[in-house]
């Protein structure tokens, strides 16, 4: 049975998996249809027609996990790290009959890379569903709060 | 000790034949220089006309380090301004873009200006009688960029008011963005949101210059677009169509003597186009409906010849890059000499289906975002130089690649596409347009 602390406890393995660099373990977290996206406008309605930061599959998510560990990855030499600061997740939906299973988390974001730090801060909301008696990440959405600002290399997952 | 300013030949010694000195990379003074003669002699970017289509509509831009205005008056004519008041120096307007309206008021006292920038009121207008105010320049509102040309919907302006007209300045080289506009088959482009936008830390000419660099893609890239394509044979096998995503990825691995054969086309003024013959972005899936729309808007012959031009970058010197095939123009904006802003913006093909629209949006996020695995790969590339340019071991950087002795400045050649000669054109321009004022600032200095 989905509960609301079953969301909650997701939510918050889910960033212990990226700060720890499992990443093979965050891909399984996706649902094969599951999509990981960053929006480019405040309160975007389309990833597709309206520009994005990110709108990637599973296929492009398995690709930027494979070249983080590649021979040739300039970029990752040294290695980027990151840190994720949670507030408590707020449930926007737990509805086992329904199948749909949705919160809202606010948070800020720490990437470090040599002796560059960076750190940015918005909203992450994530679109859940069961399978079996897990839950997978239909839709990860990261709203950060200055999305327009020109950043450097984000290069890890927020 | 100033070691290049008022001194137009060591400006020029910086670039010869086939090498250039680092300095023009690293060095703050030649920044300053670049910002003071480069920039004002050039046509540069400022926006294009769908971002003003109705009167009072207005965007702000820099050219160089110059904060400028542009908008569209009430009787549809487009003006680019300086974006200061004529009063304390306040910036008119600080949005990307907006609509003010009938006018723009200064938030400071309010003075107010039409749209065409001439003043229209100050407060207390008596306090200036007798004073002399109508021979000051502020009586004249807004100070005006006079060079300004519209060419087909993308506005450039010019500072200095002498120089090159836009024509002798661009030449065959609007080829590029006829072809962009002619790919819509109402021959019209539309601007439908923000840029993408991407802070670099390294000198701008590193990015101009990568623009027509074909022998880097299959190095530095092997880590995404390399990736790219070996995790899709693995995971879908090779059988299936590659999904759009795969197919703006893969081409980027092509082997050398690909790029070779498609060619390189120079033209005078440091401008010129990698994709002569063919390109990356050659071998995309049709899009169903397009050819069909575009053969009903131009005819069977003309359709094809339109879309048989497959340019990959075209570079408008000194800081603009055009992708005709994928409706993309990326603007690298100096900010300081280790310092660019990249803002690169799609163009929606007007009458188009969505899907065309839906991959050049792809096809920018891909490689020209913050996010992007492809961007990684360079700007790691351009930060590694520009610390590494500060050495002192070797100060010059080659550009020999496909060098011929006595090669015509100014040509217009269509050549091998791996040679680096568009560098050496840019580098040329360089000169041409740092020096080409320098001598009166020196008159004027004395
Ligand atoms: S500074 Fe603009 S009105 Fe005074
Ligand atoms: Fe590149």
């Amino acid at each position: 049975m989905i509960s609301e602390k079953t969301i909650t406890d997701f939510i918050y393995r889910e960033a212990e998996l990226l700060d720890t660099m499992q990443w093979q373990g965050w891909l399984d977290l996706f649902h094969p249809e599951g999509r990981y996206w960053m929006p480019l406008e405040w309160q975007q309605q389309d990833p597709v027609l309206q520009p994005s930061l990110m709108y990637e599959d599973l296929l492009l998510l398995k690709v930027r996990v494979e070249r983080l560990a590649g021979e040739r990855t300039f970029s990752q030499k040294p290695k980027s790290r990151c840190h994720h600061l949670l507030q408590a997740p707020q449930i926007v939906a737990c509805d086992a009959t329904a199948g749909v299973f949705k919160a809202r988390t606010s948070y800020i974001y720490t990437e470090t890379r040599g002796d560059a730090l960076e750190r940015y801060s918005g909203w992450v909301s994530h679109d859940l569903v069961q399978v079996g008696d897990d839950l997978k990440i239909k839709l990860k959405r990261v709203d950060l709060v200055n999305f327009d600002a020109p950043f450097g290399n984000i290069q890890l997952f927020m | 000790m100033a070691k290049y300013r008022r001194n137009a030949h060591a400006v020029a010694a910086l670039v010869r034949e086939a090498e250039v000195h680092r300095d023009v990379y690293v060095d703050p003074e030649i920044f300053e220089l670049e910002m003071e003669h480069l920039f004002p002699n050039s046509w540069i970017y400022v926006g294009h006309a769908s971002q003003l289509s109705k009167p009072g509509d207005f965007i702000t831009a820099n050219i160089g380090r110059q904060p400028v205005l542009a908008s569209r008056h009430s009787d549809g004519s487009i003006h680019v301004f300086y974006n200061r008041c004529p009063h304390k120096g306040v910036k008119i307007a600080s949005e990307p873009c907006g609509n003010t309206g009938k006018f723009f008021r200064c938030p400071y006292h309010a003075w107010s200006f039409k749209t065409d920038g001439s003043l229209l009121a100050i407060p207390l207008k008596k306090g200036y009688e007798g004073t002399g105010f109508g021979d000051t320049q502020a009586n004249e509102g807004l100070s005006k960029v006079r060079n300004v040309v519209v060419y087909r919907d993308f506005i450039f302006a010019r500072l200095n008011d002498s120089g090159l007209s836009f024509k002798d300045y661009f030449g065959e080289s609007l080829s590029t963005i006829d072809n962009m506009v002619d790919r819509s088959p109402d021959g019209k482009l539309a601007v439908m949101a923000t840029p993408i936008r991407y802070m670099h830390t390294c000198n701008w000419k590193m990015l101009v210059e990568n623009q027509t660099d074909t022998c880097h893609p299959m190095v530095a890239h092997e880590s995404s677009a390399g990736t790219a394509v070996k995790v899709w044979k693995r995971e879908q096998g090779e059988a299936t169509e590659a999904p759009m995503a795969v197919q703006l990825y893969a081409p980027f691995m092509s082997p050398y003597e690909f790029y070779e054969q498609s060619g390189i086309r120079i033209w005078p003024n440091g401008h010129g186009h990698t994709g002569v013959n063919n390109s990356i972005h050659s071998n995309y899936a049709g899009i169903p409906g397009y050819l069909d729309q575009m053969v009903a808007a131009y005819g069977e012959k003309r359709a094809l010849e339109i879309l048989g031009e497959v340019r990959h970058n075209t570079v408008y010197f000194p800081n603009i890059m055009v992708k005709g095939a994928v409706q993309i123009l990326r603007n690298f904006i100096p900010i300081a000499v280790d310092r660019t802003l990249v803002e690169s913006w799609v163009y929606r093909l007007v009458g188009a289906p969505d899907k065309l629209y839906e991959r050049a949006l792809m096809y920018n996020r891909f490689i020209n975002a913050p996010t992007s695995i492809v961007g990684h790969d360079d700007l790691e590339m351009y930060e590694r130089a520009q610390e590494g340019l500060t050495t002192n071991g070797n100060q010059w950087v080659n550009l020999q690649r496909l060098y011929e002795a006595g090669e015509q400045p100014d040509a217009t050649a269509v050549i091998n596409g791996t040679s680096e000669r568009q560098m050496r054109n840019q580098f040329h321009a360089w000169v041409k347009f740092m020096t080409m004022d320098m001598d009166q600032h020196v008159e004027a200095a004395e």
